[in-house]
């Protein structure tokens, strides 16, 4: 049943990240392409713990922490770029 | 025992398929919705909710495992709690910012989308040289 539920879950989060591609390459300005940037790192950090949990493997869980955290920064710094004009007054 | 392992079996394949649905929602909305400022709910309230689940299912998945509690995961939900509202109202300041165009069904009258006559009468008044030395 685990087997099963992994792989629809994995299929799942799959379209996610397509429909959130969509978004990447049809937005029509910059803020709906970061929001579709930042909706993409939370996915792919579901979608690496899923993986961590199909191989039984605990070294996958210290790549979605850092992931978590340069999204983050990211998506802050992209932010303050657009409202400022820099990023580090 | 075998029992145990059912039941928690069972838990963890529903907290998955929660969580990957929820995920899949926020996307469509993403996706689907007319204006940035309707694209922003979906995302941001979703998402979230989604990774906490599969991360409650690594959770369970991971005790199960051990025989004794693994609260790792813990660490990466706590920590999208805190950023994803902090990211997403930086988001909109600066969509609000940028003056984007919205559909005319989304409510609301923000003081940075009105159209301001007071520009113009502050760029015409004299700047009146100062008297010090």
């Amino acid at each position: 049943m685990l087997d099963f539920a992994l792989k629809i879950s994995v299929a799942l989060f799959a379209i996610a990240i397509v429909l959130n591609l969509y978004r990447v390459a049809v937005g029509p300005s910059l803020p709906d392409r970061i929001l579709a940037l930042d909706t993409m790192y939370v996915n792919s950090i579901a979608l690496i713990v899923l993986f961590g949990i199909w191989l039984g493997h605990r070294t996958y869980f210290e790549a979605a922490l850092l992931i978590a955290m340069l999204g983050f920064v990211s998506t802050v710094a992209v932010c303050k770029y657009l409202l400022r004009g820099d990023i580090i007054e | 025992m075998i029992a145990l392992y059912t039941l928690m079996e069972g838990i963890i394949a529903f907290f998955l398929i929660a969580g990957s649905i929820f995920a899949l929602i926020g996307s469509l909305g993403l996706a689907r919705m007319k204006d940035f400022y309707m694209r922003l709910h979906g995302p941001s309230k979703i998402s979230t909710l989604g990774v906490g689940c599969v991360l409650l299912a690594s959770i369970a998945y991971f005790s199960l495992l051990d025989g004794g509690p693994s609260l790792r995961e813990l660490l990466i939900t706590i920590f999208l709690f805190i950023t994803a509202p902090v990211s997403a109202h930086l988001l909109s300041k600066s969509a609000l910012h940028q003056k984007l165009e919205r559909d005319p069904r989304t409510r609301g009258n923000p003081e940075e989308l009105q159209e301001d006559d007071d520009e113009r009468t502050l760029e015409e008044t004299p700047q009146g040289s100062s008297k010090l030395p």
